[in-house]
């Protein structure tokens, strides 16, 4: 006899291949596919909440071409969770038809388009995406980009700048004038004129190495002002000069110092454009010519005044290797201990921007020093009083001392 | 005019250059991009004047059977070879499995390389020189770098076990490298930054003429 509570062979097969299905299915919940695809047709579809509060701005000072994009995260978003996987940005672009215009990570609450154009509307939305499903945000608000002309995000950079541009200028104006302005000495720079003597007496050449960046980059600038004046000195001793460069525009530029210089001293016959000879762009391959050239020529004198990176160590120590006398600068203070360790002399930073200034002695440049003075000066004054507020701000809980800390670190923040 | 011209123009670039950064509005906002392609044209341009430098130079050396003019005849060799190949392989010459990039691989890469090496002895003949405690600040900078490198490697922490943390050995060099170090590496970036201002200034305001010769 058969019992009214059993179940039969076909509703048994049935909740049995429904176990087998869950028990299946159960690991792909809020799993990525290994391809990174997402197939409706493989996954479960979870139910999530969709972001909120999504709003667009005009981002702030720019030339029309960005839109900002805010929301609140999906509530099952949730650590650990895992159900939503990220979201997806859609733009409709003047009541066309919505794009996808990025996809971002999970736990993702902003998103900067950089791709407006200026005259059109957009609207856009965001979803929520899980495994296989989609849920969308409200829409925003329609905006269109608007370009602005002052960047007011920088107006302390302003300021700062003006303060000291105006110190330089008012000291050059004062130089002008004729007061007398004390500039201290610099022993790389009081070394120039013995440096190129003692090249003279050995009979040997000077070797002269701008940096290995181009006429872009303000230390080879400065490199090939010192050289201007170096170079007089050269011709009017009557010194040989040589100088392998890295970049041919550099080689142009150095040309055309040197030659102007053995002009001004009245002997345009000893200038050879061999002075100044390209070797290559590649950084290892102009070292190991320099390295060659220092072992084979020796230099009495060597000057690396401009931008060094590696190599500043493998030439400073060839240099000290062969007995040259030798006066770096660089701006990049990586590379400035290696100098200091293996060079006579090293102008450190902002020395080798006064270079040329205090070898032309001329008034007006050393009021420019003078000027960059104040701006150091003020940064002492911040310096003390911003490590003085947030030590007293953080040891006593001072909140007038810690919104002073707040006030400096907004002026100052340069990010 | 020779002199006016170029200096008229560094004095108008220069300012337009300081005023754009400010302002985000077409054209300003595009003349970075801009003087950046203009200046990226000159430089492929002027690379023939540097190449053929290199080439008349050697050719003379090689002409004149000056000393070492052997190693003239490498440069003129290597310089067609990679041109040649370069050509000859076309837009993808840097392509895997091209000769160029076989050539720059297997013979430059390595050539670079051992240059960048010789950089270890350098530094140690360097250290040793800057390291020798001659007067106060010599032995200063000779007892940082002991710990910061003794603090940098695990030994360092071993042979300070018995301390506690933030008392090792690690600890204080990165202390130094934090403190001190960065303290001294920003005064001097400050320096950098104000003496580029003031160099700008003088280069804008035709003070600073040395870099256009004769001055």
């Amino acid at each position: 006899m058969r019992s009214r509570s059993s179940i039969s062979p076909g509703w048994t097969l049935l909740l049995v291949t429904t176990l087998l299905v869950c028990i299946v299915a159960a690991p792909t919940f809020g799993q990525m596919p290994d391809d990174g695809v997402i197939t409706f047709e493989d996954t479960v579809q979870v139910m999530v909440a969709a972001p909120t509060s999504l709003i667009a701005t005009d981002h702030k000072y720019d030339d029309g071409e960005k839109i900002d994009l805010q929301w609140v995260p999906s509530i099952d978003d949730l650590p650990g969770i895992g159900t939503v996987v990220g979201y997806r940005i859609y733009r409709q672009d003047d009541g066309g038809v919505a794009e996808v215009i990025a996809n971002l990570p999970a736990k993702a609450n902003h998103y900067r388009d950089e791709n407006t154009e200026l005259g059109h509307t957009y609207i856009y939305s965001v979803a929520a995406l899980t495994d296989g499903a989609e849920f969308m945000s409200n829409l925003t608000e329609s905006i269109s980009p608007e370009r602005e002309w002052i960047d007011f995000s920088k107006r302390y950079l302003f300021l700062i700048a003006l303060l000291v541009g105006g110190a330089v200028i008012y000291f050059i104006e004062i130089a002008r004038r004729g007061k007398k302005l004390f500039v201290r000495k610099i022993a790389g720079l009081e070394a120039v004129d013995d440096a190129v003597g003692r090249a003279t007496e050995m009979g040997r050449p000077i070797l002269f190495i701008p940096g290995i960046q181009d006429m872009d980059d303000v230390q080879t600038l400065a490199g090939l002002t010192i050289l201007g004046r170096i170079s007089k000195t050269i011709a009017d001793y009557d010194t040989e000069i040589f100088m392998p460069v890295s970049r041919s525009l550099v080689m142009t530029a150095g040309r055309e110092i040197i030659k102007s210089s053995y002009q001004t001293a009245g002997r345009p016959e000893k200038y050879s454009d061999n002075m100044v000879t390209y070797i290559t762009d590649e950084q290892f391959g102009y070292v190991a010519a320099v390295d060659g050239i220092m072992v084979r020529e020796k230099p009495a004198t060597v000057f690396l005044l401009g931008a060094f990176f590696a190599e500043s160590l493998i030439l400073a120590e060839t240099g000290n290797y062969i007995g040259a006398i030798q006066i770096a600068g660089t701006a990049r203070p990586a590379q400035l201990p290696f100098f200091i360790a293996a060079c006579d002399f090293t102008l450190i930073g902002e020395e080798l921007f006064a270079a040329s200034a205090y070898l032309s002695e001329d008034p007006k440049a050393l009021g420019s020093l003078k000027g960059q003075d104040v701006g150091k000066a003020v940064a002492m004054v911040i310096i003390v009083v911003g490590v003085l507020a947030a030590t007293m701000g953080q040891a006593w809980d001072i909140s007038s001392m810690n919104s002073l800390v707040d006030i400096l670190k907004t002026i100052f923040s340069t990010s | 005019m020779r002199r006016e011209i170029p200096l008229a123009i560094t004095g108008i670039v220069g300012v337009v250059f300081v005023v754009q950064y400010f302002i985000p509005h077409f054209p300003f906002s595009r003349m970075n991009d801009w003087f950046s392609d203009w200046f990226s044209i000159v430089q492929a341009c002027a690379i023939w004047l540097g190449a053929l430098n290199l080439l008349k130079i050697s050719a003379q050396k090689i002409a004149a059977r000056k000393s070492d003019w052997i190693y003239s005849i490498v440069i003129v060799a290597c310089f067609f070879l990679i041109v040649i190949i370069g050509f000859i392989e076309g837009e993808s010459f840097r392509g895997q499995g091209t000769a160029f990039s076989w050539l720059y691989d297997y013979v430059y890469t390595p050539l670079s390389a051992t240059m960048f090496a010789i950089l270890a002895f350098f530094v140690a003949s360097a250290s040793y020189r800057a390291f020798r405690a001659r007067n106060f600040e010599a032995t200063l900078l000779l007892g940082a770098a002991f710990f910061v490198m003794l603090g940098r490697v695990p030994v360092g922490d071993m042979l300070t076990a018995f301390l506690p943390d933030g008392y090792r050995l690690s600890a204080l060099a990165s202390w130094v490298m934090n403190f001190p170090q960065a303290a001294g590496q920003r005064a001097i970036m400050i320096g950098i930054a104000l003496g580029i201002v003031s160099t700008s200034l003088r280069i804008i305001l035709g003070i600073e003429r040395s870099h256009l010769g004769g001055e």
